[in-house]
């Protein structure tokens, strides 16, 4: 019998054959932790460990509140400076640098066939490279550092197949929030998610990190994508050898728990309303809900093919009056790329305001923290309540070109209604 | 430990971290009985006010989706809650609960036979809970693996126990 990609790097890693509900002990390549760091080390030393056991494991990168934005903040992060230094890790990357996710694949860790575990959720987004990732806690980061190995249970394996063309304007983070509206926000718990179809091959390398990044929101223990040309010539831009991995392909006859087929080009612009990721509505339908703030950026909808689809709608446009635009670079480069290209210039003449790459307003520690009552629409991954900060704020989720047009209009809109 | 044996705090399908233990608090609420203090505070404010040592959440599904956050379980664990059972949980959630040392059953269609402030009673040994109208319901011993770490009380002890060998 043939086996899914999950079954497959599972057995390649444990050297025997594996099936859906094994538990194993294994070694990740890489465990990426933020902020926390601080707080995994506190565990790491009440483990009772003194020396990190493999420190080419680590992957530091700070990011969740930077610059920090209070004293406490501040200490947090020297914490981890010092936890840095001390332990001469060598793959640390300070604040300023970008969201842990989109450095972890600028920086070419993410390869075809890596297994890699990080402390934040969205872990899954290298799933878009052919590796599997996913997230895990903090005291098992801390029992990485310590012991260099972690418990993985096989998951069970989906496929989401996408098949056609979609319409004008329609993104991937459209598709997302239409497969979470169908299959909702447990759809594929616990699983192994293999996004595959004609929509996936032709899709950029960019919206295809999109769909990795959100695999958590419907449950998923990791999403797949089957690595092509389009990644490798990305990682050899960075540095990385062809031969350097090797990657991974489910069996054509391997067996899935379930199978869903969604035809692309039925999908309208989707709009995800308070407070659930798969409370899913078209965009139309919402026409009505005045908007104080947009987010464009984070780790789903940060880069630079998002920033320029944002700028496509927002050149010699304005930011509506009463309404707040944020944009939030995933990184560094995409900071500089954005400003090469002229998109700051675009933005800022819009009306916005341009905040330093790191997760900013996205998890309402700081910038961009939104008062009682107040509506955001964002283009990032997650609307629960009190997500950025306030538990009286509404948030929906959208794609860059719904978020960028709401900006324009000041409610929410697509860029259907800024035509003709 | 293999008796548990609390009152029952009864919720629904998808509750998430979010709402267990607020994000803005995760870098900035550090000590134990403050982070114990925050438990479910976006889903039911009374939740702290009324829990005892032993008692006993009874979930739908998905329990804990969301973020990855750790305090969402430990703070359960700080409150000396006896265990979680939910229909189904979020895979970060249910590792947090074993590393928390916090039992975390999976049991479907509990929610339903229970209401707020039964009392539940659960057999970790001989895999069953108990309900109030005297039904019995089983649940399959936990994978080697997972055993381990609950028996040293969480993994930062199976770790501790790891290293001094
Ligand atoms: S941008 Fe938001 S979702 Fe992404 S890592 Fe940062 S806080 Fe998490």
């Amino acid at each position: 019998m043939g086996q899914t990609f999950v079954e497959k790097i599972f057995s390649k890693r444990a050297g025997r054959a594996v099936v859906p509900g094994t538990i194993l002990t294994v070694k990740p390549d890489y465990v990426l932790t933020h902020d926390n760091s601080a707080a995994i080390y506190k565990t790491f030393t009440g483990m009772g460990a003194t020396k990190v056991f493999d420190k080419n494991q680590p992957l530091i990168v700070l990011d969740h509140i930077v610059p920090a934005s209070s004293e406490k903040a501040a200490i947090n992060h020297k914490t981890v400076r010092e936890f840095v230094a001390d332990q001469q890790l060598p793959h640390f990357y300070d604040g300023g640098r970008g969201i842990c996710h989109q450095v972890v694949v600028e920086e070419g860790f993410a390869r075809p066939g890596s297994l890699i575990v990080g402390s934040d959720s969205h872990t899954t987004t290298y799933g878009a490279l052919g590796a599997f990732s996913t997230g895990i806690g903090r005291s098992e980061a801390a029992g990485i550092w310590a012991l260099g190995e972690i418990w993985l249970k096989v998951p069970e394996s989906m496929k989401i197949v996408l098949n056609g063309i979609p319409k004008k304007h329609i993104l991937s983070k459209d598709v997302l929030l239409h497969i979470a509206g169908k299959i909702k926000a447990d759809g594929a718990l616990y699983r192994s998610i293999e996004f595959s179809g004609s929509y996936i091959e032709n899709l950029s390398f960019e919206q295809r990190l999109t769909l990795t990044n959100m695999a958590i929101e419907l449950g998923a223990k990791n999403g797949y994508i089957a690595p092509d040309e389009k990644v490798f010539s990305y990682l050899e831009e960075r540095g990385v050898a062809r031969d350097a991995y090797e990657a991974l392909y489910p069996d054509s006859d391997a067996e899935y728990a379930e199978v869903v087929e969604i035809d692309v080009a039925t999908i309208e612009y989707e709009v995800a309303a308070p407070h659930t990721v798969d409370n899913v509505k078209n965009a139309s339908t919402l026409k009505d809900i005045s908007v104080n703030q947009v987010l464009i950026g984070t780790c789903t909808n940060g880069r630079i093919e998002d920033l320029r689809q944002a700028a496509e709608i927002l050149a010699d446009k304005k930011v509506a009056h009463g309404t707040r635009l944020l944009i939030l670079p995933a990184s560094n480069e995409v900071y500089l790329q954005a400003m090469d290209e002229g998109l700051l210039k675009i933005f800022i003449k819009a009306g916005a305001l341009v905040l330093n790459s790191g997760c900013g307003p996205c998890l309402g520690a700081h910038q961009g923290v939104m008062a009682p009552g107040e509506v955001t629409v964002s283009t990032a991954n997650r609307n629960f309540k009190g997500r950025m900060g306030c538990n009286t704020a509404d948030i929906y989720l959208a794609s860059p070109y719904v978020a960028a047009a709401t900006a324009v209009v000041g409610r929410i809109a697509t860029p259907d209604d800024l035509e003709g | 430990m293999a008796i548990i044996k609390g009152k029952v705090f009864v919720y629904g399908d998808d509750i998430n971290t979010d709402v267990i233990f607020p994000g803005k608090y995760t870098y900035t609420v550090t000590d134990p009985d403050e982070i114990a203090q925050h438990a479910m505070e976006d889903e039911d404010p009374t939740f702290v006010k009324e829990v005892v040592a032993g008692d006993i959440i009874i979930a739908g599904k998905n329990f804990g989706c969301g973020s990855s956050r750790e305090q969402a379980a430990f703070c359960f664990k700080y409150l000396n809650m006896g265990a979680i059972i939910a229909e189904s949980y979020a895979r970060i959630y249910y590792r947090n609960c074993i590393n928390a040392g916090l039992p975390a059953l999976e049991i479907k269609n509990l929610v339903a036979r229970v209401k707020r402030g039964d009392i539940v009673e659960i057999d970790t040994e001989a895999g069953t809970v108990l309900l109030p109208n005297g039904d019995t319901i089983s649940f399959p011993p936990l994978p080697p693996e997972v055993d381990q770490i609950m028996k040293e009380g969480g993994l930062t002890n199976y770790i501790k126990a790891k290293l001094s060998q």
